[in-house]
């Protein structure tokens, strides 16, 4: 008599699981539908991020002088969509312990789906979300004062590289999402783990400003990385605060951390959805 | 109904089913060795009261929910190794209406036809057809958050056929409905049958496991611990039940023993309410005697009356404890049963 435990998960066959790529296109129409029947939740949204530009750029403008010099509010902007996008993780979550609530992902469970599809269409609408948000702050920086340098393909590279960090974040949400009861409490989880992240980075402050030990945690934080190689892509100004390779392959290392968390929480995620059994 | 021709293996085989749940205020025992058997193009209910494990069961034979022990297989596939080949044969309908509040009718079921592999004008085609059938083509270009609670179910359960499934499985499909509406959906679900589809269902009312079910399975503490067809079990029961409110209850004592000897058997006495009930095979016939031999012995009533046996009474009589009933009309709310 074989018992549950004996048996892996792999054991489920994705080859009878559905096409991988149609499923999660289904679902990503599904969760993009949910946008303009929810308009508030966008328009609020793109409220919160005009507000935050203005906040930050009129507040702190003129506060924080950057050590070589150039404009803060050019400096501030990469660090503003760095943020923002780091928040990507607890949209996931929450729109993850959501579904989890209706009993949507029981539902989506019980088809014969792939068991991938439902979280890549997830992450991959959240991306799209995110294009539509980062593209207000954008807007806004612009009115403001921001401007990108360095001609067409590296502002697009900027771009990319940025969904990219916000697609690995996602990642990290669904993971977290599957972990925690309630919507509150994945809103607090995320919350408490997001905010540290973005403040103890470059995003806001040049990391010369941080206390000694403090730097070079700062300095490898997946947002200082992501915000560095956005100034670096479209000539904003991006003080260094050490020769640490942090600091000089800004680039590479977003790479690294995206590649790093979507190798670490996607499988993680996957295999706690095919488990889940709330 | 079932065509006697098919000698084909049962459609659900269970075995020693067992799912014990951990958290952090400890282990609860859901199933424990629960054994079931269904046959093809037969209806089975699952009747238990709240907390029986109901649920737990239709979660493992829908391939949600492994179990710890046992082994099962559903239309010939085992739930555990084989649960992507059986998930393209079976539809659930789980404990609280699952459907996405922000699509329309109509793009809940085409989304889930495409899910079930459906291509996509058939989806369409089947999503038309599906509304057509639950009565809900004018409402199937409104998001879903506009629709009641039994518009909800209706939709939730034409999301469970979608891909024609051999076999369904209807978690408490009419709990948190008004009584209009669950005729309603009763009326649905007989239709369903009739077209030969295999279903289990789960309910605590006897009175719907009766008016649905071929074979009627009752469920405590994770167990089956009876099984048979609902005439069966009511005798067991002893069919309708006379039900006594005693006005004073010092006379409690007495009026028990007047309608214990009236009805051949002991009344159940609650002292709270001060009721007593007994089975009434006579029916009719038998509460004019106990009335008489009430009046006769000079005990003032302030109730009396019939009524057909439910889930408590089948209990009494099988476990001598009464179901740990929740209120009846205690209302279900669509969002939050998963996280309770
Ligand atoms: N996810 C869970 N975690 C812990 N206990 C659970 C969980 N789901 C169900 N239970 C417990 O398992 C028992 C059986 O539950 P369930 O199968 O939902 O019963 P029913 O559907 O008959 O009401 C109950 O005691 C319930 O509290
Ligand atoms: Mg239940």
């Amino acid at each position: 008599m074989s018992t549950a435990s004996t048996v892996d998960s792999t054991v489920e066959g994705e080859s009878d699981g559905g096409s991988a790529l149609s499923d999660a296109l289904v679902v990503t129409w599904r969760n993009l539908k949910r946008i303009p029947r929810i308009p508030e939740l966008a328009i609020f949204a793109i409220l919160q991020s005009v507000m935050f530009v203005l906040l930050f750029a009129f507040v702190f403008g003129g506060a924080i002088p950057l050590p070589g010099g150039g404009s803060y509010r050019e400096f501030l902007m990469p660090g503003i969509f760095a943020q923002t996008l780091a928040f990507a993780a607890a949209t996931t979550a929450i729109g993850m312990v959501d579904d989890m609530a209706r009993g949507l992902i029981d539902r989506f469970r019980s088809l014969p789906m792939s068991r991938s599809a439902f979280l890549t269409g997830r992450t991959v609408s959240d991306v799209v979300y995110n294009l539509g948000i980062l593209i207000v702050l954008m807007l806004s920086g612009l009115a403001v004062g921001w401007r990108v340098h360095e001609g067409v393909a590296r502002f697009l590279a900027g771009v990319g590289l940025a969904l990219l960090f916000a697609y690995a974040m996602s990642w990290v949400g669904v993971w977290l999402g599957l972990l925690v009861p309630t919507v509150e409490v994945g809103q607090q989880v995320a919350f408490t783990a997001i905010f540290p992240l973005t403040f103890l980075s470059n995003a806001f402050v040049p990391l010369q400003t941080l206390p000694g030990w403090l730097q070079p945690v700062a300095d490898w934080n997946p947002v200082s990385a992501i915000t560095a190689a956005m100034r670096e892509l479209w000539g904003n100004p991006n003080p260094f605060a050490t020769n640490s390779f942090p600091s000089e392959h800004p680039i590479i290392l977003t790479l690294i951390w995206t590649a790093l968390f979507i190798a670490v929480f996607a499988p993680l995620g996957v295999r706690r959805y095919r488990a889940t059994s709330r | 109904m079932s065509s006697a021709a098919r000698s084909s293996a049962p459609a659900i085989v269970a075995e020693g089913l067992s799912k014990i749940y951990k958290s952090r205020s400890g282990e609860v025992r859901a199933l424990d060795g629960l054994d079931l058997e269904v046959e093809e193009g037969t209806v089975l209910a699952l009747l238990g009261p709240n907390g029986a494990g109901k649920t737990t069961t239709v979660r493992i034979l829908a391939t949600l929910l492994r179990p710890d022990a046992g082994r099962a297989t559903v239309l010939g596939l085992d739930v555990v190794t084989d649960a992507q080949r059986l998930r393209r044969r079976i539809g659930l309908s789980g404990q609280y209406a699952a459907v996405d509040e922000n699509l329309t009718g109509r793009e809940n079921l085409w989304m889930f036809g495409r899910l079930y592999q459906i291509a996509s004008p058939t989806a369409r085609a089947r999503a038309d057809e599906l509304l057509d059938q639950f009565d809900l083509s004018e409402a199937g270009d409104r998001p879903a958050k506009t629709y009641s609670g039994g518009m909800r179910r209706r939709l939730d359960l034409a999301s469970a056929l979608i891909g024609h499934p051999r076999l369904l499985f209807l978690d408490e499909p009419t709990t948190g409905l008004d009584p209009r509406s669950r005729i309603g959906m009763w009326d649905v679900i007989r239709g369903l049958v009739r077209q030969g589809t295999t279903l289990l269902l789960t309910t605590q009312y006897l009175e719907e496991a009766d008016a649905l079910a071929n074979t009627i399975a009752v469920v405590d503490a994770g167990k089956i611990i009876a099984r048979g067809t609902a005439d069966e079990l009511k005798s067991t029961v002893g069919g309708e039940r006379v039900e006594v409110v005693v006005h004073d209850p010092a006379q409690l004592g007495a009026a028990l023993r007047v309608v214990s000897d009236c009805c051949l058997a002991e009344a159940a006495v609650d002292e709270h309410t001060r009721r007593l009930t007994a089975p009434a095979a006579g029916g009719a016939t038998q509460l004019v005697n106990v009335i008489r031999a009430l009046d006769e012995a000079g005990i003032a009533i302030d109730d009396v009356g019939l009524r057909r046996p439910t889930l408590d009474d089948v209990f009494l009589s099988l476990t001598g404890h009464a179901a740990e009933q929740p209120d009846a009309i205690a209302a279900t709310p669509v969002a939050a049963g998963r996280t309770a």
